[in-house]
C-alpha cells in the first residue's frame, strides 16, 4: 500500500513538473537569454585583473561551490527513505552547472567555426574534481575547449584549467603580438587580452597564485621571443604539445622553488602532488586539433548521408585498455619492470590514467620527493596540505609519467556537426555512438533509435507495448535544452532497454555523498556545435 | 493469409494439384518453388495480350480474359508469382465498401474465391467469418449505421457496452454482420486463378518489363530484359511499380499511385487457440483491424502518420526486405491492447511490413489509358487488392473484350485522372492523407487537404480574401461558399457533422441572393474544348457523337449528351456553335481526360479537323439571378433582356473595357443569368467591373454549394453524380434532348429506339423529404436507399437542401421489382406517382414525395422560349 501512495506522490510531483517546466520554458524564448543565464556569465579575464585582486581570499569561490552542492544533497536527504527525488529536484540537480553560450558567426576578426557550446558538470566527489574551460583566442585564431579530470583532489585540475589555455594561446601568438604583450608588461601598461573566457559562476581562479602564474607565463613567452624561428606563431598542434609540456614543467618547478607566500607555496605543492588528465580541443575554421593526455575523450558527431549519426573519436584514451600506451610505458623502463609498471590496470598499481599533469610522485626522483616533503614537514605544513606520505610501489626508474599529449587533427567537413568533450565519468556510462546519437537527435529534433532488437521481439505483446511507450517517451522532445545536460541525464538514467528510466535517474542522483563515487564518477560534458557550413568551400 | 517467408514452403499446396489442373503451357512444377534455378521458359516473339504483374490482380485479369475466350495471353512477372504485396497481404476480403461498384467487385471476388477453391482444390483457408465493427463515438456509430442501411444489411445488430471481453468504452456500439467480411488464408493467391485458366495463358516469371513500345498511339510491343514481345494489348498490373512502368513507356502513361508502408502484427497461437470463425474486429476509431491467424491474431491498421515509400522508385527486391518498425506500430499496438487486454500475454510472432499502393482518391485505377490505345491499367488497390482483384479483373477483361465493362466503373476509371495528378510530390503528399483516411470518419462533403492549390482561377486570391472556402475537383480549386466578414465558422474538425452543417445560413443567403438579386460564381474549372474544321467535318463529328441536333444557327447553345452505343451518357455537355464550322464544348470538370479521349477515339484523322483543349484559356464567371441582365447591360451598353438576348444563346461582346467575352444565357441551375467565358488576361478586370457595377444590384460572391442547392431543387442531373455511362436520356427524362429524326445516325440511337420501344426500367426521380427535421435529423448525402411501399426500389445519387422549398431534395433512380421471370419491368408514371416513398438515412426512413418534374413554381420568373420548350418536352407525358 505504501508503495502505491509513493507512486501517486511521484505522479503528482511529475504532473507538477510539467506545469513548472512550461512556465520556466518561457525563459528560453529569448535567443540571448540562456537557460539559467543568471547563473552564468562571460568574463573578460585580463591579465591585469589578476594583479589587482591579489588580496581577495583564495578559494572563497570554491566554498560557495561546495555550499551549492551541499544544498543539492540536502534536497536528496529529505527523501532518503526511498532514494527517490521528484522531477523538479532531479532537474534542479542536473541543471545547476549548466552553461550555454552562443558564439557569433562573425566576431569582427573572422568567421567562427563554433556556433555555440553547451556544457555541464555533475559531481560524484565532494567537491567535484572535474574542471572545464572554454575561451576564444583573441590574439590568435580559434576557440579552445578543455576538460580536466583531477585525481588526488581537485587542485591540479583547477590550476591546469585556468592556466593551460593561456599557454596554448600564447604559443600560437605571432612574434609581433608577443612583443607588444611584453612591451605592455614592461611599461606597466594594460595588456591586450589574450583570451575571452566563458565561465560558469561556480568556476573560480586561484587568486593568490595569479601573480606567480603570470610570471611563469611571461617567462614562457619571453623564451618564445628569444627563439629564432617563431614568426607567425606556432601551429595549433605544436602549440598544444608545447603548452602541455611547459605547463607541467612549471607546475613541477613551482613546487620546488621557494615562494613568497605560504598560501602560494601550499597551493603549488597541492597542485604538483595532485594530478589531472586533460583533453583540449582547438577549433578553428581550418579544423579541429585535439590534444589529449589521460582518459578524457573528444568525439566528433558526424551526420551521415542517410541522416543517421555516427561518432568519430578524435582522441585515444591513455589507460591500460590502450595496448599501445601500455607498451609505450613498458618500453621506457627496464625489462625487469615489465610486470610491475602496470599492475591491476594501473600505473604502478596506483594510477588509472597513463598520462597526466602533476602527479610528481610518478615523475620526480625519490630523492627529490623526499627532500621536498621533508622541507614541508619541517615547516609543519604537511598536515594542513592533506598529503599522504607514500611512495608508489616498485618505484625504480622514474619518471613513470609524463604529460606529452597525443595530438590529432581533423579537417572540418560539412557533415561534422558537433564535438563532445567528456571526462571519463561520461564515457564510463555512454558509448561514443550513443552519445553522438543523443546529441545529434537533440540537435535535429529527430529521434532515430536503434530498432527493437531481436531479443526484445521475444517479448509478450504487453511487455512490447511497455517498451515502445518508453522508447517513445525517450524520443519525445528532450527534457533539457542543454545537450550536455541531456547527455548526463541519459548517462545516468538509461535503463536496460535503452530507455530513459526516471526511477534509475532519481536513485543515482539521490545517492549520499559517501556512496555516490562508488556508483558514478564526476561527469563533465561539453558539446561544441560546429559551423559546418564553413566547411563547404573547402570541400570538393 | 499473410505469410512470413519462413512459412511459405509449409503451406504450399501439393504439387500434384498443379499437374492435375495444369492444362496450359505453364506446367512447370517449379513454378512456386523457392529455389531460383528453375528453367526459364523461352520468351514468345508475339502475343495478343501481355499482362505485366503476377500478383492477384494480374492473374485475375488473365483468368477472366481466358474465360472470355482470349488466347495468346502472356503474363510477365519480374520476380515470382504472387511475391509482392499479394504475398504479404492480410487476407481480408471485405464487401462493405464505400461505393457500389466496389461492393459489386468485392461481392463477385468473394463468390469467385469460394467457387474456385471448390473447382481447383487449392486450399485457401477460405472462411466466412463476419465482422465486428466498433464505434467509439456517436459519429462513427452514425457512419456505421449509414453503411448498414446502404448495404441493406438486416442481419446486423447493435450491441451495447456489456460486451466485456473487448474492453469497450462508453459510446461503444457494435455492428455485427455475418456478411460483411470473410477472409482467405493463402499466400500465393494467384495460384487460385491459374489451374482454371484455359490454355491461352502463358506465364513467365523473372521477366522484367522495361518499356512498352507505342506506334501511332497504339501499343505495339513490350520490351523485357529477355527480349521483346509484339502485342496488341498491354495490361499494367504492376502494383507498386505501375507508376514507374507507366513512365517507362515510350509515350508516358500516367498511373497516379504511390506506395506506403503498411504494418501488421502476427502473434503466436494463444493458449486457448482462437477459432477460425472468429469475426474480424474493426475498430476504425482505434485505427486497427484484427483477425484470427493460426490460433492467434493478425492485427494491423491505418495509422495517422503513414510512411510513404518508393517515391524515387525501387526494384522489387526491396519489397521483400522491408524493415519492420515497432516504434511506428506503437499507436496501433496501444489500440489493440486497449481493445483486447487479454492479448497482453500473447507472444509475438512477427511484425510484417507490407507496402501497399494508394491512389489520390482512395479508389483503384482501371481501364484503358487515355493516350495509348491498347494500354490498359489495373492497379492502385488501396490495400483492398484481395477484395477487388476478382471483380476488377472481370470488369477489365470485359472492357478489353467488349469495349466497356458491364457496370459503371467511372469512379475507378483511370481517365478520371490526368497528367496533372502524376507529380511524384503530389502523390507522396496525397497518399499520406489517403491512407489514414481509410479509417477516418468521412462526413458529407469532406475535402482532401493535401495536394491543393494546384490549378486555380486568376481570381483565386481575390476570392480568397473575400472569405472563400475551397473545394477541389480535378486539381482545380472551386469556391464552396463565402464566409461573410466577421463571421467565424467552426474549425474544420469541429464542423464535421452528419447533421446540419455550420455553413447552412451562409449558403442560404447566397441562394437567396441568386433568387432575388445577382450572384457571381467562379466556374473556371469546367472543361472547355474547341472543335473546328475547314469544312463541315466538325458538325458531322458532333452530329455523330451527340444525341441532340447540333445543326443550329450560329450562336445557339445546345445541351446534349454524348452517348455510347448503349445509349448511356459518356458525357453531358453544352455545345455552342461559334461559327458555321467551329464549336465550343463545355463539359464537367472531371471530363477533361475522358471527354478528350472519347472525342479523339471517334474523330477521323483529318488534318482539317482540329480539337483543342482551351480550358486554361478562359475564366468562367456565372452571373446568376434576375438582376444579372442589368449588370451586364450596364457594362456593355447592350440590352440583355430576354427579348434581346433569349435564353441559350451565346454572343461575343464587350464587358467593361474587355472585348471578346463569350456571354451565354445559361447558368447550369435553371435560374436566369449568364455565363461569361473570359480570356484569362481580362478575368480580373471583368470581375472587378461586375462587382463594382453590381453593387447597386446587391451582387455578392457565391459558391458551388449554392449552385448545387439551386440545380437539385430544379431537378438538374449532373454527369458524374447522377448520370453515367449506364444511364440513358430516356431514363432521366431527357428525351427532348434526343433528336431521333436528325439526319445523322448518332451514337446510341439504335439502343435508345429499342429502349423507347421496350420501355425504361429505371427512372430518375426527385424525392422531396417530408417530415424531416433539418435541425435535428441526419441529413441525406447520396447513396441512401429509396423504398417504395416498404420495398427497396433504388438509391439516391445526390441531395441538397432546397432553401426555396425549405425541404431536402434527393435525386435518385428507382425501378420496379423484377417481373415473375426475374426480368426487369418497365416503369410507368403510375409507379412513380402512386407509391409511398421513403428515403433511408442511417436506418431511419423518412417519407418522401417522388416527382418526375420539378416544381413549376420555381420557374415562374422565367418566361423564355427555350425553357418552355424544355418543359413541354419532358418525357413520360
Amino acid at each position: 500500500m505504501s508503495g502505491r501512495v509513493c507512486t501517486s506522490i511521484l505522479q503528482r510531483a511529475s504532473c507538477y513538473t510539467v506545469t513548472l517546466s512550461f512556465s520556466s520554458s518561457s525563459q528560453y524564448v529569448h535567443p540571448v537569454v540562456y537557460p539559467s543565464s543568471h547563473l552564468q556569465h562571460t568574463q573578460y579575464c585580463r591579465l591585469s585583473t589578476w594583479s589587482t585582486s591579489r588580496r581577495a581570499r583564495s578559494c572563497c569561490n570554491l566554498k560557495k561551490a561546495g555550499n551549492g552542492s551541499q544544498k543539492g544533497r540536502k534536497l536528496s536527504t529529505r527523501q532518503d527513505l526511498d532514494f527517490q527525488l521528484s522531477r523538479v529536484q532531479i532537474n534542479g540537480i542536473l541543471r545547476s552547472n549548466e552553461q550555454t553560450v552562443s558564439v557569433p558567426e562573425f566576431d569582427g576578426r573572422g568567421l567562427n567555426a563554433v556556433r555555440k557550446f553547451e556544457s555541464n558538470q555533475l559531481a560524484a566527489n565532494t567537491p567535484n574534481e572535474d574542471r572545464r574551460s572554454a575561451a576564444t583566442c583573441l590574439q590568435s585564431k580559434g576557440m579552445l575547449f578543455g576538460v580536466f579530470d583531477g585525481h588526488g583532489g581537485w587542485a591540479c585540475a583547477q590550476a591546469v584549467s585556468e592556466r593551460l589555455l593561456y599557454y596554448i594561446a600564447v604559443a600560437m601568438m605571432s612574434k609581433q603580438s608577443l612583443e607588444e604583450l611584453e612591451r605592455c608588461m614592461e611599461h606597466g601598461r594594460a595588456v591586450p587580452p589574450i583570451l575571452q573566457w566563458y565561465k560558469h559562476h561556480t568556476d573560480f581562479n586561484y587568486r593568490d597564485s595569479a601573480s606567480l602564474y603570470i610570471e611563469h607565463l611571461r617567462v614562457f613567452w619571453q623564451e618564445i621571443l628569444d627563439s629564432e624561428e617563431h614568426g607567425d606563431g606556432m601551429s595549433p598542434s605544436d602549440a598544444l604539445a608545447c603548452a602541455f609540456k611547459r605547463l607541467d614543467a612549471d607546475i613541477s618547478l613551482e613546487a620546488q622553488v621557494p615562494l613568497s607566500s605560504d598560501l602560494m607555496k601550499s597551493t603549488a605543492i597541492q597542485v604538483a602532488f595532485a594530478g589531472s588528465t586533460a583533453c583540449v580541443a582547438h577549433i578553428g575554421t581550418d579544423g579541429i586539433h585535439v590534444a589529449n593526455a589521460g582518459d578524457c575523450r573528444a568525439v566528433l558527431g558526424v551526420r551521415e548521408k542517410d541522416g543517421s549519426w555516427s561518432a568519430l573519436p578524435l582522441s585515444k584514451d591513455h589507460n591500460s585498455q590502450n595496448q599501445a600506451e601500455v607498451e609505450r610505458i613498458k618500453a621506457q623502463h627496464p625489462p625487469s619492470e615489465r610486470n610491475t609498471v602496470i599492475t591491476d590496470d594501473r600505473l604502478l598499481g596506483v594510477l588509472m590514467p597513463l598520462r597526466a599533469f602533476g602527479d610528481v610522485r610518478f615523475k620526480w626522483s625519490l630523492e627529490l620527493q623526499q627532500s621536498i616533503l621533508a622541507s614541508l614537514e619541517s615547516g609543519g605544513d604537511l598536515d594542513s596540505l592533506n598529503l599522504y606520505q607514500y611512495i608508489p610501489p616498485n618505484y625504480l626508474t622514474p619518471p613513470y609519467l609524463n604529460v606529452a599529449p597525443e595530438i590529432t587533427y581533423h579537417k572540418l567537413r560539412p557533415q561534422d556537426h558537433f564535438l563532445i568533450l567528456g571526462s571519463d565519468g561520461l564515457w564510463d556510462e555512454l558509448g561514443n555512438e550513443e552519445a553522438v546519437r543523443l546529441v545529434g537527435e537533440h540537435l535535429s529534433g529527430i529521434h532515430i533509435q536503434a530498432p527493437v532488437s531481436p531479443s526484445e521481439k521475444q517479448m509478450k505483446l504487453g511487455q512490447m507495448l511497455e517498451l515502445l511507450l518508453k522508447r517513445r517517451a525517450r524520443a519525445s522532445p528532450a527534457l533539457d535544452s542543454n545537450a550536455a545536460t541531456h547527455l548526463i541525464r541519459h548517462a545516468l538514467g538509461t535503463g536496460e532497454y535503452g530507455d530513459l528510466c526516471q526511477e534509475r535517474l532519481a536513485s543515482m542522483l539521490a545517492l549520499p555523498e559517501d556512496l555516490a563515487r562508488m556508483y558514478r564518477d564526476d561527469i563533465t560534458a561539453t558539446v561544441v556545435y560546429l559551423n559546418s557550413d564553413l566547411a563547404k568551400p573547402h570541400h570538393n | 493469409m499473410a505469410l512470413s517467408p519462413v512459412l511459405l514452403p509449409r503451406l504450399l499446396p501439393p504439387q500434384t494439384g498443379y499437374r492435375l489442373a495444369g492444362r496450359g503451357l505453364w506446367t512447370s512444377p517449379h513454378l512456386f518453388t523457392v529455389s531460383g534455378d528453375s528453367q526459364l521458359l523461352p520468351l514468345p516473339g508475339q502475343a495478343r495480350v501481355v499482362i505485366c504483374g503476377g500478383g492477384i490482380v494480374g492473374t485475375s485479369v488473365a483468368y477472366h480474359l481466358a474465360k472470355l475466350g482470349w488466347t495468346d495471353i502472356v503474363l510477365l512477372e519480374q520476380g515470382r508469382l504472387g511475391a509482392g504485396t499479394t504475398r504479404l497481404c492480410a487476407g481480408i476480403v471485405s464487401v462493405a465498401k464505400p461505393i457500389s461498384i466496389e461492393c459489386k467487385m468485392a461481392n463477385y471476388s468473394n463468390t469467385l474465391y469460394e467457387q474456385l477453391e471448390g473447382e481447383t482444390g487449392v486450399k485457401t483457408g477460405y472462411v466466412k467469418t463476419g465482422s465486428l465493427c466498433l464505434a467509439q463515438n456517436q459519429d462513427r456509430f452514425i457512419s456505421l449505421k449509414r453503411l448498414a442501411s446502404r448495404l441493406n444489411i438486416y442481419d446486423c445488430f447493435f450491441v451495447m457496452p456489456e460486451y466485456r471481453k473487448l474492453n469497450l468504452h462508453i459510446f461503444m456500439h457494435f455492428l455485427l454482420s455475418l456478411y460483411f467480411i470473410l477472409f482467405l488464408a493463402l499466400s500465393h493467391l494467384p495460384s487460385l486463378f491459374l489451374p482454371c485458366s484455359y490454355s491461352g495463358v502463358q506465364i513467365l516469371e523473372r521477366t522484367t518489363v522495361q518499356q512498352v513500345l507505342v506506334e501511332k498511339g497504339h501499343v505495339m510491343a513490350v520490351e523485357t530484359d529477355r527480349g521483346s514481345i509484339e502485342c496488341e494489348y498491354f495490361v499494367n498490373c504492376a502494383g507498386q511499380w505501375a507508376y514507374e512502368l507507366g513512365q517507362a513507356s515510350e509515350m508516358k502513361v500516367s498511373v497516379p499511385l504511390h506506395g506506403c508502408e503498411h504494418f501488421y502484427l502476427l502473434t503466436k497461437p494463444l493458449q486457448e487457440a482462437v477459432p477460425p470463425s472468429t469475426p474480424v474486429v474493426i475498430d476504425m476509431d482505434g485505427r486497427i483491424y484484427a483477425r484470427q491467424w493460426h490460433g492467434g491474431f493478425l492485427s494491423g491498421g491505418f495509422e495517422k502518420n503513414p510512411k510513404p515509400i518508393f517515391t524515387e522508385g525501387r526494384n522489387q527486391l526491396e519489397i521483400q526486405n522491408m524493415q519492420e518498425d515497432w516504434d511506428h506500430f506503437e499507436p496501433m499496438l496501444t489500440s489493440l491492447l486497449r481493445r483486447m487486454p487479454s492479448l497482453e500475454s500473447a507472444e509475438i510472432h512477427q511484425l510484417v511490413n507490407c507496402p501497399e499502393s494508394f491512389t489520390p482518391d482512395m479508389r483503384c485505377l482501371m481501364g484503358e489509358t487515355p493516350g495509348v490505345s491498347g494500354y490498359y491499367v489495373l492497379a492502385g488497390m488501396n490495400s483492398s487488392g484481395l477484395a477487388f482483384a476478382g471483380g476488377a479483373g472481370k470488369y477489365l477483361a470485359e472492357w478489353m473484350t467488349y469495349g466497356y465493362p458491364t457496370a459503371n466503373v467511372w469512379p475507378l476509371d483511370v481517365k478520371r485522372f490526368g497528367n496533372l495528378q502524376s507529380s511524384r510530390t503530389f502523390l507522396r503528399h496525397r497518399v499520406m492523407e489517403v491512407m489514414p483516411l481509410l479509417y477516418e470518419l468521412k462526413v458529407p462533403r469532406w475535402d482532401f487537404q493535401t495536394g491543393r492549390q494546384l490549378r486555380t482561377s486568376p481570381l483565386y486570391d481575390r476570392l480568397d480574401t473575400q472569405g472563400a472556402r475551397w473545394m477541389e475537383k480535378h486539381g482545380f480549386e472551386r469556391p464552396k461558399y463565402f464566409v461573410p466578414p466577421g463571421k467565424d465558422l467552426l474549425s474544420l474538425d469541429q464542423s464535421k457533422t452528419f447533421y446540419k452543417p455550420d455553413w447552412f445560413d451562409i449558403v442560404g443567403a447566397e441562394v437567396k441572393c441568386c433568387k432575388e438579386a445577382v450572384c457571381v460564381i467562379d466556374m473556371s474549372s469546367f472543361t472547355k474544348f474547341e472543335l473546328t474544321s475547314t469544312g463541315d467535318q466538325a458538325l458531322e463529328l458532333l452530329q455523330h457523337l451527340c444525341a441532340n441536333d447540333l445543326d443550329v444557327p450560329v450562336g445557339h447553345i445546345i445541351h446534349t449528351g454524348m452517348l455510347n452505343e448503349r445509349g448511356g451518357y459518356e458525357n453531358d455537355c453544352s455545345v455552342v456553335r461559334l461559327s458555321k464550322n467551329s464549336f465550343f464544348i463545355v463539359s464537367p470538370t472531371d471530363q477533361q481526360v475522358h471527354c478528350w479521349s472519347w472525342i479523339k477515339k471517334h474523330m477521323p484523322s483529318d488534318p482539317h479537323l482540329h480539337l483543342e483543349d482551351v480550358s486554361w484559356k478562359y475564366t468562367a464567371l456565372n452571373l446568376i439571378g434576375p438582376r444579372a441582365m442589368d449588370v451586364l447591360a450596364e457594362l456593355s451598353y447592350v440590352s440583355m433582356t430576354p427579348d434581346h438576348f433569349p435564353s441559350m444563346f451565346c454572343k461575343e461582346m464587350s464587358v467593361g473595357y474587355a472585348n471578346g467575352i463569350r456571354v451565354m444565357s445559361m447558368t447550369h441551375t435553371g435560374e436566369p443569368g449568364f455565363m461569361l467565358y473570359i480570356p484569362i488576361e481580362y478575368a480580373l478586370h471583368v470581375y472587378n467591373e461586375v462587382m463594382s457595377v453590381g453593387q447597386k444590384y446587391g451582387i455578392r460572391n457565391a459558391g458551388y454549394y449554392a449552385l448545387r442547392s439551386l440545380r437539385i431543387e430544379k431537378f438538374f442531373a449532373f454527369w458524374g453524380q447522377d448520370l453515367d455511362a449506364f444511364t440513358t436520356p430516356l431514363e432521366c427524362g431527357r428525351e427532348f434532348r434526343v433528336k431521333f429524326d436528325k439526319d445523322t445516325d448518332f451514337l446510341g440511337r439504335e439502343a435508345l429506339l429499342q429502349q423507347r420501344q421496350d420501355g425504361v426500367t429505371r427512372r430518375f426521380v426527385m424525392l422531396v423529404l417530408e417530415d424531416h427535421d433539418t435541425e435535428l435529423d441526419l441529413w441525406p448525402w447520396w447513396g441512401e436507399p429509396i423504398y417504395r411501399n416498404g420495398q427497396l426500389a433504388g438509391t439516391t445519387t445526390s441531395s441538397a437542401y432546397s432553401y426555396t422549398l425549405e425541404r431536402h431534395v434527393c435525386l435518385g433512380f428507382v425501378s420496379p421489382p423484377p417481373g415473375p421471370e426475374g426480368l426487369p419491368t418497365p416503369i410507368t408514371p403510375d409507379f412513380i406517382n402512386r407509391g409511398d416513398y421513403e428515403v433511408d438515412i442511417a436506418g431511419q426512413r423518412y417519407p418522401a414525395k417522388a416527382k418526375l418534374y420539378p416544381f413549376s413554381s420555381l420557374f415562374t420568373q422565367q418566361k423564355r422560349r427555350k425553357d418552355d420548350l424544355e418543359l413541354s418536352n419532358l418525357q413520360g407525358k
